[in-house]
């Protein structure tokens, strides 16, 4: 569904991780280019 | 006797420090890059008075319970008047809130180097010493110094050039150096915010050792070993993070007889220190355990921006301390559950998906332990003050918390989907602690659930804490630690919940 796509991804720690939303997004073929994870607390 | 350990008393304090806001690490950034910052920032900190006053501070010293915050009406900050309608007082049931000056106090007391770290002016350093003595707790083991002897260029006429001024209310009490000897002035691990930060770990922590020991009643030689779970680095340049933080708070405190250790786990350290501290008494190897975790001034103003543009006071203020004591098994205290696979992980192996973690952390070790989630009174997770966390943009982390929680607990056919929101209210309470990354992670609860277990209104509460270990830099990996504690069943069975007054 995304393959061929280049993604960027964020993510936080209280929500949702950019590694599993990067996960996700490779599954449907997507390119992650740039992941972050957020802390803010 | 039983053959569990227990959490035998605990302490709760706060330091409220305005002054200190701006070496908070984002206020720090931002005023260097606007000189016309601090001023604004100075502008908009909180009284000591307001602090006090301040529903989430009182819940945290323990004047207030969780269920009674919830009570409260937001906006808290604008809330005046203590439990009951009175005037809210610094002292807490379970600590206390210290004002700046006592904070300098402790400061200059917690700083053994010489020369020496933190330098107040003459007249401030007697009047820190005689706020010191006049302390309930700490006079005992102070006396005014004679004056050092100053040196032939003296630092305060001279400050180094990195050395940061040190306010109360305005007037600047001295200077806070880098190390100045030849061993370490070139030494960035050495700077005087990064001890700044170190040194206030330590003052923060001693506070609410000996609160501990004096709500115990016991004497710091009584205490076998002391962990520490702050999140400070401290080292140089050789051992940047190399720690030694708990026998400096032990040795500030008389733990004469103590040794200790620092554990490290990011926001999760003192749910780790909490089952490590456990599973060495109930090893029998230390009687009498303290875990301890100093204030992070890091964190001080670290959503300073959004109160500012909403014209509030900066509500991120003061530096948080707490102390646990384990103890083997009194027959009386609620005890930590131990035996194997009660203890809540996540592996390395686990997938980072919110689902793969809560399942590892949560649904596993109840299960383990043949528990339903409707076995738990009270769950604690991030319990960060959501008046803080919401106006700059981060939600409230409780109740995203919370949500997942009862999310797993319908997909694990414990409840129904409708029931999600019902059941949160009576197994959740709002975050209450201030943004002081470890200290806010589930333990703020563990005071107010040790009375609750005790006074029969719970039987069992899960402390739900978790760790950004991809902070490092090393990882993408995620952490989370869980334990359970409940009434000592060396007491008998509680009647039954519905019953209870949660």
């Amino acid at each position: 569904m995304l393959t061929g796509k280049k993604t960027i991804v964020f993510g936080e720690r209280d929500e949702i991780s950019a590694t599993a939303t990067s996960a996700c997004l490779k599954a449907a073929g997507a390119e992650v280019v740039y992941e972050n994870t957020a802390c803010f607390v | 006797m039983g053959t569990h350990p227990v959490i035998k008393n605990f302490s709760y304090c706060l330091a409220q420090v305005p002054d200190l806001v701006r070496y908070g690490s984002k206020p720090r950034r931002d005023i260097a890059r606007d000189q016309g910052l601090e001023e604004k920032i100075s502008r908009s900190l909180r009284s000591y008075p307001e602090a006090v006053c301040y529903p989430p501070n009182q819940t945290f010293v323990g004047n207030l319970t969780p269920e009674e915050l919830a009570k409260i009406p937001r906006p808290w900050f604008q809330s005046r008047g203590g439990p009951g309608g009175g005037e809210p007082e610094g002292i807490g049931r379970f600590g206390e809130i210290a004002d700046q000056e006592l904070f300098l106090a402790l400061l200059n007391v917690a700083d053994v180097l010489k020369p020496p770290l933190f330098q107040p002016d003459e007249l401030y350093r007697v009047r820190l010493e005689q706020r010191l003595a006049s302390h309930p707790l700490f006079g005992a083991d102070t006396s005014p110094s004679p004056p050092p002897p100053q040196p032939a260029h003296s630092p305060l006429s001279t400050p180094h050039p990195t050395s940061l001024p040190i306010y109360h209310r305005q007037e600047r009490y001295g200077w806070f150096h880098r190390d100045q000897r030849a061993e370490g002035v070139d030494d960035e691990n050495l700077a005087a915010h990064h001890l700044l930060e170190n040194l206030s770990t330590k003052a923060s922590a001693a506070l609410a050792l000996k609160w501990l020991l004096h709500r115990e009643d016991i004497s710091a030689n009584q205490v076998d070993f002391v962990i520490s779970c702050g999140e400070e680095a401290c080292g140089d340049r050789y051992q940047r993070g190399g720690g030694g933080m708990a026998k400096a708070i032990g040795q500030m405190c008389g733990c004469n007889q103590a040794s200790g250790l620092d554990i490290k786990n990011f926001c999760a350290a003192p749910a780790s220190a909490l089952i490590l501290a456990g599973a060495m008494v109930q090893s029998g190897l230390h009687e009498r355990i303290v875990v301890v975790g100093g204030g992070s001034l890091a964190k001080l103003g670290m959503k300073f921006q959004a109160f500012l543009a909403e014209q509030m006071p900066i509500l991120d203020d003061c530096l948080a301390s707490l102390a646990f004591l384990v103890t083997a098994d009194d027959g009386l205290s609620p005890i930590i559950r131990l035996e194997p696979g009660a203890v809540g992980k996540v592996p390395i192996g686990a997938s980072g998906s919110e689902e793969s973690v809560y399942r590892s952390y949560l649904l596993e070790p109840l299960s383990r332990l043949g528990l339903d989630f409707t076995d738990i009174d009270k769950f604690a997770p991030e319990l960060q003050n959501p008046e803080i966390m919401e106006r700059s943009g981060s939600g409230d982390v409780a109740k995203k918390n919370y949500r997942k929680i009862a999310a797993m607990a319908v997909l694990s056919q414990a409840l129904e989907k409708k029931e999600m929101n019902s059941w949160i209210q009576t197994i959740g309470m709002p975050g209450f602690a201030p943004t002081q990354g470890h200290i806010p992670s589930a333990v703020p609860y563990l005071g107010h659930a040790t009375e609750a277990i005790r006074g029969e209104r719970i039987q069992r509460a899960m402390f739900l804490a978790k760790a950004s270990i991809f902070l490092n830099r090393c990882t993408d990996l995620f952490d989370g630690v869980s334990f359970i504690i409940e009434r000592n069943p060396q007491l008998g069975p509680l009647e039954k919940q519905s019953n209870r007054q949660l």
